[in-house]
């Protein structure tokens, strides 16, 4: 379980985190979105107490992170996988972080199998793809067994094989009873992962609700729709407050507005309707609408 | 505020067992010494100070043999045999252990590894009180063998001009004990100063400007303000007492070995207080 209250992070006059809220519960996989430059990171930072927050507090299982009994038992995290000393081996790498703990070297061995780094566990690091980064990163996060995990960007740079065993992971990972917080930039790693879903834009908490509640969200909806009709179709749902865009030949979409609405409008106003379909909005398209205002650096499209 | 039910889930079967005691400077200790023993830096720079520091008393010595028929007896009388043979560890040794000192520190935040090392051990005074401690371990360790290994072979060369000493001498195992000490002192300067800049080639630098650049430079000053400050400066004549026997020629304006000891521990302290500081309250 991690609870944050009011959590804020200033550098100067830059606000990073802006009074974060938020409850990542235990038996689910959490998933932390965010375009790049959110605050994503800067709060799991917090979290770990490697950054102090500016206001707020943040807790892991109701300590904060400082004053947990055994931190490797209770959280394992995996920040960024290329901070490790490249100089060392793989092994080397997690029986330093074992020891802190005294976590015995069987299960040192235990995790390199897990995460199935046999072969390389010799190798010193610097070496090492992003892929078998990310693995060893994974390893020294889940050498003290802990209840709560973190992992930020950790399908970053992988490929396809990569991101199902991540995927997978994490899902077994919650299922026995584990905290575990994702954090990604890209709505389409979550789709398939998370359980529940914490968006935050410049720094704010846009969103925090179950997946399925984000998708249905009202300002999500949208139909297909053709008509011999057009001018007054786009009069009738414009009027009812649904925006219209031209689509492929005399296709029409409309937003702002479910299908059902539309066949509703069109009957009692009399249009014709050749063909209307809900239009399924995709995760993607969802997360982009609520965080459109929130992007921090976006590029402007010309024309 | 969503209030989703969270399954029941079945108690986990324990991987790891737990502690009784909550870690602390124990594991931290193993952890560091695993940590120093598993990188590469660690053994060249410790390899290239004995070398240096041997290969110096190897030259000095063997330099003083060849000339000592043609030494004015004013100088023969000062010769400092002790001196002759340790102060390439305490000149030289001390310039590359300084680099090791500043890296233990400055490369856990130049690879990023101490956001992991901070992750698994959050209690940071302990962190970095263990990775000091086994810094100077190892640095002492080495250094003392170092020092025995020049002293010895310098008085072997000495000896054929029969003006080798012996540690039997007054001053002179204090002189072997306190070149290896001084050169430990200056690490944990380096270390200090390493936690309190971060960048690797920022704190070499800025170390190296500090004990060898400064002592230089303040010789240009007019003699009799050199005269005043030399005592108090983290380096060059300075350092000469710590490896000599007896008090070396010139030295009336410096403090006896063990004063001059206590001046550069000082610096150390100084600096290991505002690198521990920095590490335990500014962000990782």
């Amino acid at each position: 379980m991690i609870e944050a209250r009011g959590l804020s992070k200033r550098y100067g006059d830059k606000v990073a985190v802006d009074e974060l809220s938020f409850t990542v519960r235990p038996g689910r996989v959490t998933g932390f979105l965010g375009p790049n430059g959110a605050g994503k990171t800067t709060t799991m930072r917090m979290i770990l107490g490697l950054d102090r927050p500016t206001a707020g507090s943040v807790t892991v299982n109701g300590k904060p992170f400082a004053e947990l009994y055994s931190a490797m038992r209770e959280v394992g995290a995996l920040l960024d996988a290329k901070a490790v000393h490249g100089g060392r081996s793989a092994y080397n790498h997690l029986l330093c972080l074992a020891e802190t703990n005294s976590i015995p070297r069987r299960r040192v061995d235990e995790v390199i199998g897990i995460v199935g780094l046999e072969d390389v566990a010799g190798k010193r690091s610097k070496g090492f793809s992003l892929g078998m980064s990310q693995r060893l990163g994974i390893a020294a996060a889940l050498l003290g067994d802990p209840d709560v995990l973190m992992f930020d960007e950790p399908v970053n740079g992988l490929d396809p094989e990569g991101i199902r065993w991540i995927r997978l992971l994490m899902r077994s990972l919650a299922a026995e009873g584990r905290t575990v917080f994702v954090s990604s930039h890209l709505m389409s790693e979550m789709e398939n992962t998370a359980d529940h879903l914490i968006v935050i834009g410049r720094g704010k908490l846009i969103a925090d609700c179950p997946m399925a509640e984000f998708t249905a969200d009202g300002t999500s909806q949208a139909a297909t729709v053709k008509s011999p009709d057009d001018q007054r179709l786009a009069d009738v749902v414009t009027a009812a407050g649904g925006r219209l865009e031209r689509g492929e030949a005399d296709e029409l979409t409309v937003r702002g507005l479910s299908a059902e609405q539309v066949g509703q409008l069109a009957l009692t106003n009399g249009v014709l309707l050749h063909y209307l379909a809900p239009v399924r909005v995709s995760l993607e398209e969802a997360f982009m609408e609520l965080t459109a205002d929130s992007v921090e650096y976006q590029a402007k499209t010309g024309g | 505020m969503t209030t989703t039910a969270v399954p029941a889930v079945p108690a986990r079967v324990r991987a790891v067992p737990p502690v009784s005691r909550r870690p602390g400077l124990p594991g931290a200790l193993r952890s560091e010494l695993i940590k120093i023993r598993s990188v590469r830096s660690t053994y060249w720079t410790l390899l290239a100070q004995a070398l240096a520091s041997i290969a110096w008393a190897v030259l000095f010595c063997a330099g003083t043999v060849s000339h000592w028929a043609t030494e004015s007896p004013q100088d023969q009388a000062q010769f400092n045999a002790a001196h002759a043979s340790l102060m390439g560890q305490v000149a030289l040794g001390e310039l590359i252990i300084v680099v090791l000192g500043a890296l233990v520190i400055t490369s856990e935040y130049s690879t990023g590894m101490i956001r992991t090392s901070l992750a698994v051990m959050p209690r940071r005074g302990v962190l970095y009180a263990a990775k000091a401690i086994v810094f100077a371990g190892v640095t002492l360790t080495i250094s003392l063998i170092t020092s025995f290994v020049a002293f010895f072979v310098g008085q072997a060369i000495l000896a054929s001009k029969h003006i080798n000493t012996t540690l039997a001498q007054p001053g002179v195992l204090r002189a072997v004990l306190l070149s290896a000490a001084v050169v430990t002192v200056f690490g944990l300067f380096a270390y200090g100063t390493g936690a309190l800049i971060r960048h690797t080639a920022g704190a070499i630098t800025t170390i190296l400007g500090v004990i060898f650049l400064i002592p230089v430079l303040a010789q240009a000053l007019p003699s009799s303000w050199y005269q005043d400050i030399v005592r108090w400066l983290p380096g060059g004549q300075a350092l000469s007492p710590i490896a000599s026997s007896a008090p070396p020629l010139a030295s009336d304006h410096l403090f006896s070995a063990w004063g001059q000891f206590a001046v550069f521990s000082g610096y150390a302290v100084i600096l290991l207080a505002l690198g521990a500081w920095s590490f335990i309250r500014r962000d990782a």
